[in-house]
């Protein structure tokens, strides 16, 4: 199990990413922290739903899509490919402040120490970071040291 | 002025703490270099041809004495005593050491200044007209609004990371003199018909490898709508701008694929979830802020009576400075001066720290302790009394700074070029004073009258030559430094992008392809007719014909 910061706490990644196959009718969604994509989502939403799976968004997908969704999830998963990419920001803040999105949203991918505040400021409260970077410095870029 | 409370204080000092852990890690090798990059970037921190260059924002390109004798300071102890004022308002310093950084920018922080986002694929430095607040043609002072959008823009996190630079400049005059049409946001102020304040906005406008005129967004943007309005188009065009191809990816780009209306419609569906929301400005909003700009009691002092005028009569080189270097202020007996950075000999935009000083203790006697920067890359003194200018006139003289060129030919505005910029395909400093020593002579220049000469040495356009009334392109040909000449680009309500006259010049070439221009300018130009006037009611044919016909090439 890999380590995430979760609400400034380091803790256990208990969730499963998403499958190199897309699901089928026959894979147990319910009660396993599944993580699908956001078309795999929209295509198993059915049985998704009430489930307790998450979504993992690409940077060009539009969160929008998951609107009727939202109170179902309780993990959204923004990827950022490189750490310059900056379209999951705006993501983030439309989930948060336009959408009202409540529930865990983490940055996944390419995230790095020093983009942490402003990750924080757009409203992500999890984060996985990239495997070389340093939690415990990660851990005090979230407690807002400069 | 604007003066930073605890707020803007913590946020500049919060930051030189957090550069100064980040240059530590870089240099024992726990961040790496394409993860520092970005962060350098950030704090106007560059790696260039010979060392490393850190751009200091002068936002709006407001000064005053203290911050710009710290300027002076930082030249002289960090630098090799000189400084560069660029076309965006901006002061480089081209010889600092790279471990130094944090500690120019912990004196930077000392003075309310600092390098944020002066480079990287953020929102810059926000420009204004150089002579806003004082103009006497001015609808509205823009130096509040751009204030509160450069508040808004260092505390955005969401815009840190966009598909490349975006440039803002906001215009309060009814002359544009803030190139609005060639930012990627442009705001020109205006009155709706019922007495409303707001702007005109413009969108996709630029210079650089694919130069293009700034259209028309909004005709008529409500002054409390301006952040909402601006963070509905950063979003739009941070969602939706290329990433794959960075010579595609500035906003003018999206615009041009979505169409002027396509692109519209994005931003409009985007502001109507935020339109009246709490992003809106409140009058007391532009209150609180405009008290900081407006002298005490609404006006300044009186000037006192004396003997200018016959000063004028007096002195010939006198009367020819205020001529070409003061201008009306909205206030009776003030005036506006500019300080030319454009002396023979001198790189365009570069000042020593010696006249750095200087600049500043004439401001404190003569300008209310304010200077402004330029984007022709001269230095402004924006409230002088009309019967000091002969001791001003004298004193600037003494520094160097008082050659009566603004806006001639040898006021040319010009990059640092291939003697700096690691980005640059040629010199374009040499070639500067090649030009300005052939037209040395004041009497010619000013017979010719007001003509604007850009330089750049590459397409990257900082010395903005597309709209030049004649503009001069660094190309490379075979490893070799060219010249392509543009002419027929202007600045202002006009706005216009100069065109190729033909194949390019050597560099000892260009003083007298120069010199061709102009003749057949004079033989051509009915009476008070400037240079581009001319050029736009007689076309390029004679010109073309003038440079690359019957005379052979030495």
């Amino acid at each position: 199990m890999g380590m995430i910061i979760c609400r400034g706490q380091l803790v256990e990644d208990l969730w499963q990413w998403p499958p190199a196959e897309p699901p089928s009718a026959a894979d147990p969604l319910a009660g396993g922290r599944v993580l699908l994509t956001l078309s795999q989502w929209l295509q198993h939403r059915d049985r998704a739903r009430g489930a307790g799976c998450g979504v993992w968004l690409a940077p060009e997908e539009d969160p929008a899509m998951l609107l009727p969704d939202l109170p179902e999830l309780s993990l959204i998963a923004i990827h950022f490919p490189v750490f310059t990419d900056g379209r999951g920001y705006s993501q983030a803040r439309l989930l948060r402040e336009r959408h009202g999105y409540g529930g865990e949203l983490r940055a996944v991918g390419d995230v790095l120490q020093d983009q942490l505040p402003l990750m924080l400021r757009c409203g992500f409260d999890a984060f996985c970071l990239r495997t070389d970077q340093s939690l415990a410095e990660a851990l005090r870029r979230i407690a807002g040291e400069p | 002025m604007y003066r930073y409370n605890q707020t803007d204080q913590r946020l500049v000092d919060e930051r030189v703490i957090q550069f100064r852990d980040q240059m530590t890690r870089f240099l024992d090798g726990r961040l790496g270099e394409d993860e520092f990059r970005p962060l350098r970037l950030q704090n106007g921190l560059y790696i260039q041809r010979h060392a490393p260059m850190l751009r200091v924002a002068i936002p709006y390109g407001t000064l005053s004495s203290p911050q710009l004798r710290a300027l002076a300071d930082i030249a002289r102890r960090y630098d090799r005593g000189y400084g560069h004022f660029t076309t965006r308002s901006n002061l480089q310093y081209n010889w600092i050491r790279l471990e130094d950084t944090p500690e120019i920018l912990a004196e930077l922080a000392r003075v309310q200044m600092h390098a944020i986002q002066t480079s990287g694929n953020c929102i810059r430095n926000i420009t204004t007209d150089a002579f806003a607040g004082v103009a006497a043609d001015e609808i509205l002072d823009p130096r509040p609004y751009c204030e509160i959008v450069r508040q808004w823009s260092i505390q955005a996190p969401e815009f840190l990371f966009l598909p490349r630079k975006f440039k803002i400049a906001i215009s309060g005059g009814e002359e544009d003199r803030a190139a609005v049409r060639f930012h990627d946001i442009g705001a020109r102020a205006k009155v709706a018909e019922d007495g409303r304040i707001g702007f005109e906005i413009f969108v996709g406008g630029g210079l650089g490898r694919t130069p293009m005129v700034g259209q028309l967004l909004r005709d008529f943007l409500p002054r409390e709508d301006l952040l909402t309005y601006f963070e509905a188009i950063l979003r739009v065009y941070n969602r939706y701008g290329r990433r794959d191809n960075k010579y595609k990816a500035r906003i003018k780009i999206l615009v041009k694929d979505l169409g002027l209306a396509g692109f519209l419609k994005e931003v409009e569906d985007e502001w109507a979830w935020t339109r009246g929301g709490p992003a809106t400005l409140s009058g007391d909003r532009f209150q609180e802020m405009e008290a900081f700009f407006s002298p005490p009691g609404g006006a300044l002092p009186a000037c006192a009576e004396g003997t200018f005028r016959k000063a004028l009569e007096d002195s010939r080189p006198f009367s020819r400075w205020v001529a070409r270097n003061v201008v009306a202020h909205r206030q009776p007996g003030r005036t506006i001066v500019t300080l030319s950075l454009k002396k023979t000999g001198m790189p365009p935009g570069d000042a020593t720290a010696d006249q750095m000083e200087g600049v500043a203790a004439l401001a404190e006697r003569y300008s209310s302790g304010e200077i402004r920067v330029s984007h022709e890359q001269n230095l402004v003194l924006p409230q002088v009394c009309e019967e000091d200018l002969p001791a001003l006139w004298e004193a600037a003289r003494a520094l160097g700074l008082a050659t009566p060129n603004i806006g001639l030919l040898s006021d040319l505005v010009c990059c640092p070029g291939g003697d700096f910029c690691s980005l640059a395909n040629a010199r374009s400093i040499p070639v500067a004073e090649a030009i300005q020593r052939r037209f040395e002579d004041l009497d010619y220049q000013f017979d010719l009258g007001p003509l604007e000469l850009n330089m750049s040495g590459c397409v990257n356009a900082c010395g903005h030559h597309h709209i030049g009334h004649i503009g001069i392109l660094g190309v490379d040909k075979n490893n070799e430094e060219w010249y392509q000449v543009t002419i027929g680009g202007r600045e202002g309500n006009r706005a216009a992008l100069g065109k190729v006259i033909g194949p390019s010049f050597a560099a000892g070439q260009i003083p007298e392809v120069i010199g061709r221009l102009l003749e057949v300018y004079v033989a051509s130009r009915r009476e008070e007719e400037i240079f581009i006037d001319t050029v736009e009611r007689i076309g390029l044919a004679p010109f073309k014909a003038r440079v690359y016909g019957e005379a052979a090439w030495a």
